[in-house]
């Protein structure tokens, strides 16, 4: 399983502040995730487009194009400003 | 100091992580907030309370109605004032020993490497990414620290960045490069959570004591997330980028 966070103007978008989902078949980095968080449409394809979209996969910041593995706790936050 | 200073100040010089000298420090230091709203109003308020000897303000707003829900620097009485004499005039109440400078515009590159160069510890506490990254650029520059702070909404972030350290260690730019097309939520339209700002503010007052009176620890490289609809804290570390155009050894000229 993997456990994603969903933070600030992200989690306001997805609906959503964390779930647990099976690795999917197929899926080997963040990118392949967004792409596949992407099929279910609706505010969940806007995703991997969002400005500066940042993820930490075990309270790490990565690159897109890191791998995922089983197990593995992703975060996805945007920049926030506002004072 | 002087006997009514060490009284003023006692329950700080109570505590062995500050003691006389931390005091001292913070009686000598220099700070300055980049913001005087929600965000920089607790920071200012702890800054000043805690006997920071001279804070400079730079805000180029005045003060609105709709500011007055979080906003705790201003007041009724002060409405149409400029944020910065606001400011001022609510620090002066709560502790006169600290000198006060205003800076009543929205401050660009230029004036800002001054003012940076001038401070011993910065504190962003702006509502936009320009200058987000003016400021980062200028502390990278002049080798000061940085408490990052961000609320919106139910969402808050805050980071240190240190770069006196000469060691790698990250920048605002590392985490968020300047790309022109973050998307900017401001208050304005989005909303905040009062007592959120609050929370962040006076995270970055923390942050920034410690730093100038040398207490505890500096987490540099890490980012803090506060989801305030479920009041979790997460933290993320992040390190320097090495192609960074802000803080990369082949940026800095
Ligand atoms: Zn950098």
């Amino acid at each position: 399983m993997l456990t994603i966070l969903y933070f600030a103007s992200v989690r306001e978008r997805v609906g959503r502040a964390a779930e647990e989902l099976a690795l999917p078949a197929g899926v080997a980095d963040v990118a392949g995730l967004l792409r596949h968080l992407g099929e279910r449409g609706g505010a969940w394809e806007g995703l991997a487009r969002i400005g500066n979209l940042r993820c930490a996969v075990n309270q790490q910041m990565v690159a897109l194009d890191s791998p995922i593995a089983d197990g593995d706790e992703l975060a996805f936050f945007p920049p926030v400003t506002g004072g | 100091m002087n006997d009514r200073q060490l009284l003023r100040y006692s329950r700080h010089i109570l505590l062995d992580e500050i003691g006389i000298a931390g005091q001292q420090r913070l009686v000598d230091a220099r700070a300055l907030i980049i913001g005087a709203g929600g965000l920089g109003s607790p920071a200012a308020l702890y800054l000043a309370s805690a006997g920071v000897g001279r804070i400079t303000l730079v805000d180029g707003d005045t003060v609105d109605l709709t500011n007055l829900q979080r906003q705790i620097l201003h007041s009724e009485d002060r409405l149409g004032q400029t944020k910065v004499s606001s400011g001022q005039t609510a620090l002066r109440g709560i502790n006169p020993d600290v000198l006060v400078e205003t800076v009543p515009h929205r401050v660009s590159d230029k004036p800002l490497a001054a003012l940076v160069a001038d401070a011993d510890v910065v504190l962003d506490c702006s509502d936009n990414f320009a200058t987000r990254h003016a400021v980062n650029r200028a502390c990278v520059r002049h080798r000061k620290p940085l408490v990052s702070g961000a609320a919106i909404r139910f969402a808050g972030q805050l980071a240190v960045f240190d770069s006196r350290r000469g060691d790698g260690g990250p920048c605002y730019n590392c985490l968020f490069p300047e790309t022109g097309e973050a998307d900017e939520v401001r208050c304005a339209v989005m909303g905040v959570f009062a007592p959120l700002a609050g929370i962040i503010g006076t995270m970055q007052a923390a942050e920034a004591l410690k730093l100038i009176a040398g207490a505890g620890e500096i987490i540099v490289g890490r980012l803090w997330l506060l989801d305030g609809l479920a009041m979790e804290w997460r933290s993320v570390r992040f390190g320097q980028d090495p192609q960074c155009a802000v803080c990369a050894p082949s940026a800095i000229k």
